[in-house]
């Protein structure tokens, strides 16, 4: 048997937590260093503020193969993806890779929102690791796929959202390369365009023969492309193989809470934790109300400007969003004093089933959206009238309050 | 589709190794060589978007330097009377000035863009690979273009003062050289360490300010007392400025050669520094950026 085209031995990421936070500028570094000279001061505790992003994953991939890595928020599928593209350097093991690596960890790397959509596709190109050559042979077909030719000559921060994630993934799925690595593109854009995209993944993976790295939450993505899955959590390879026996793992890993009495707060991203997120009831009777409530904690004192609560189904497609912003733009938090918000939803218009939530913030260091930090049961209502209901998932999600007249 | 089948073959056999680098890494420069249309493509995109929704446009790149050297010859070389002690005509003079303010104004804008540029690209830094190397070093080249236009405007002027063609005008490309490894050489220090600590975003106007008035940019280098030009060389942008005037003037300006030694060692020092501290910080900025 040949070679695996890629082989990951024992890869460790270790982050520092406290260095990065406590030395922002040469001010701190030089007074913590003035205060160590003097009477020894007190150093960052190493073990305490460091943690393992991944610890002694390994695998082996073949060419032509199509890999998912599923697992929940800060499983560190993120980091893997990006020890594989060099991006950041694993603390220990090593990566054996075996052809030309592409990695498309965000659409529209290097676009730059003044330059036209030509420019911006020829600068993308280039990044992405094609020549100027390859770019020039291809140009048509990327414009086509994209769906821009009218719009080539105007710079792209005057294109909409979609038209702007159109073309950054037509660059990206023009490369060539033996390894593709992507993580969660296709969580934009709208429906019709990632089914294209899926599409022409597929085209890359299963007729292309080339290997692909997958990340996404999108399970029913992952079940179509991939054709074998590695679960990840906490940093750690708990499951490879299966798709569906996989998947199935990860479904009922979500369903544990992740927050709750005993347990530790959760990361979502250098400032800001998670301490809770609760509903009440849960399982909730669909149509029924349900509370929630929210509490956030950071290791400074920052501001959100944004927080949402965000409800996907078991699928990974977005059902609704609770936008918790507040009318003056203000909410602080400090390590002392965490920020709480709590409500209620009116009649939970949600079909039965288990739903997944996550929450998008906006703090004044960075945004973004953290996934399956929590899930949702939803039961069936007990029905009044005679007919008994289609099935769960013939129903879709809502359920919607109408009236027929027969 | 079919390139991509024959090109496997090649490609296939090489193999790349991921491991945490231990020890003093140095630079790669077949990988450098293999990214150089990332390093032109960079350089580009920074002039096309450079003076993209201005009014007046690339006139920037002249506009400012042009007032600074008429003050300049103003104060210096008019009411201080340093043209008519000089031998020169106050044309002349302003010759002289802009001689010394074309590549003090590239290599201060070129430090100033190459300084901020892994912070200004810091996306691309954490969401994909290529050679940092060639973050800071297109920023430089893209000062380039406003210095060519700057050279235009130079030899108008040259053509108005009626200064004579000098065959060391073949020299002028060297020392612009010399200036760009400068750029580069503390472009290279000042990005590293920009990613770390954003101190350096107040250091760099201050250097530019400070190095505008201690640098020969509004008198001539002979102005320093002989005995202090050794120590004045430290500044590499002494010997660069020499070097272009001498190559506009000739021998009547002719550069304190041992100088000009100090200058380039200096450039050089601080290259090869630079670019140890820039390889070896390299590897946690995505981490910290």
């Amino acid at each position: 048997m040949s070679n695996p085209i890629i082989s990951v031995r024992g890869i460790g990421k270790e982050y520092q937590l406290g260095a990065t936070l406590q030395h922002d500028t040469l001010r701190d570094q030089i007074t913590h260093g003035v205060r160590s000279l003097f009477g020894g001061g007190k150093r960052p505790e190493k073990a305490k503020n460091s943690f393992w992003a991944l610890k002694d994953v390994s695998f082996d991939l073949n060419a032509g193969e199509a890999i998912g890595i599923i697992g929940r928020n800060g499983a560190g599928k993120s980091t893997l993806l990006k020890v594989l593209s060099q991006i950041t350097e694993p603390t220990e093991g090593e990566i054996r890779v075996r052809g030309r690596l592409a990695s498309l960890l965000e659409v529209g790397t290097g676009f730059h929102p003044e330059l036209s959509g030509r420019e911006n596709i020829f600068m993308n190109g280039v990044i992405l690791g094609m020549t100027k050559a390859e770019i020039t042979k291809k140009f048509d077909e990327i414009v086509a796929f994209a769906e821009v030719e009218k719009f080539l000559d105007t710079p792209v921060k005057r294109y909409s959202s979609g038209m702007y994630v159109r073309l950054a993934f037509a660059v990206a799925a023009h490369l060539e390369p033996e390894i593709l690595v992507v993580d969660e593109v296709l969580a934009v854009g709208d429906a019709a365009f990632q089914n294209k995209c899926l599409g022409k993944m597929e085209d890359v993976a299963k007729k292309g023969g080339r290997t692909v790295l997958f990340v996404s939450h999108n399970m029913a993505a992952v079940q179509a492309l991939c054709g074998r899955i590695i679960h990840m959590k906490q940093g750690r390879k708990v499951g490879d193989g299966d798709v569906n026996e996989q998947v199935n793992a990860y479904l009922g890993e979500i369903k544990q809470p992740t927050t709750g009495a005993g347990a530790e707060s959760v990361p979502l991203g250098k400032v800001i934790t998670l301490n809770q997120l609760d509903f009440t009831p849960n399982p909730v009777t669909s149509g029924k109300d349900l509370k929630f409530s929210v509490e956030l904690g950071s290791n400074r004192k920052t501001n959100l400007s944004e927080l949402a609560v965000l409800i996907y189904s078991v699928f990974g497609a977005r059902i609704a969003i609770l936008d918790l912003r507040r009318p003056d733009g203000q909410m602080s938090i400090d390590p002392d004093n965490p920020y709480r918000i709590s409500g209620t939803i009116k009649d939970l218009p949600l079909v039965e089933g288990d739903y997944r939530i996550g929450l998008f913030l906006n703090c004044a260091e960075y945004y973004g959206d953290y996934h399956d930090l929590a899930s949702l049961t939803v039961s069936a209502a007990i029905r009044e009238n005679a007919l008994p209901p289609y099935p769960a998932h013939y129903r879709g999600a809502l359920e919607l309050d109408y009236d027929v007249e027969f | 589709m079919a390139d991509a089948i024959e090109a496997k073959p090649a490609l296939a056999t090489a193999e790349r190794v991921i491991k945490p680098k231990k020890g003093l890494i140095s630079i790669d420069f077949a990988e450098l060589w293999r990214y150089r249309e990332l390093f032109v493509f960079l350089a580009w995109r920074d002039v096309l978007v450079r003076y993209k929704q201005t009014f007046l446009g690339i006139a920037w790149a002249v506009l400012q330097p042009l007032a600074t050297v008429g003050i300049f010859t103003f104060i210096f070389g008019y009411v201080n009377k340093n043209a008519e002690q000089n031998g020169m005509t106050v044309f002349e003079y302003a010759v002289m000035c802009m001689a010394g303010m074309l590549p003090w104004q590239f290599f201060s804008n070129a430090m100033r863009e190459s300084s901020n540029a892994l912070v200004a690209n810091a996306q691309m830094i954490s969401k994909i690979y290529f050679p940092r190397l060639i973050v800071p070093s297109s920023a430089v080249l893209s000062g380039t273009v406003d210095f060519l236009v700057g050279a235009v405007i130079m030899g108008v002027m040259m053509a108005f003062a009626g200064t004579a063609l000098r065959p060391h005008l073949f020299m002028l490309p060297l020392f612009f050289l010399v200036g760009f490894l400068a750029a580069f050489a503390i472009g290279l220090w000042l990005s590293a360490l920009n990613v770390k600590y954003r101190d350096v975003k107040y250091v760099v106007p201050f250097l530019a300010q400070m190095g505008l008035l201690v640098s020969p940019v509004g008198f001539p280098a002979s102005a320093i007392p002989e005995k202090y030009l050794f120590w004045y060389n430290l500044n590499p942008m002494v010997g660069v400025i020499d070097g272009f005037r001498w190559s506009i003037f000739g021998a009547k300006f002719e550069p304190y050669w041992p100088g000009f030694t100090v200058s380039l060692t200096v450039t050089l020092l601080l290259l090869v520094t630079g670019a140890l501290f820039f390889r070896n910080s390299e590897k946690t900025f995505a981490d910290v950026i």
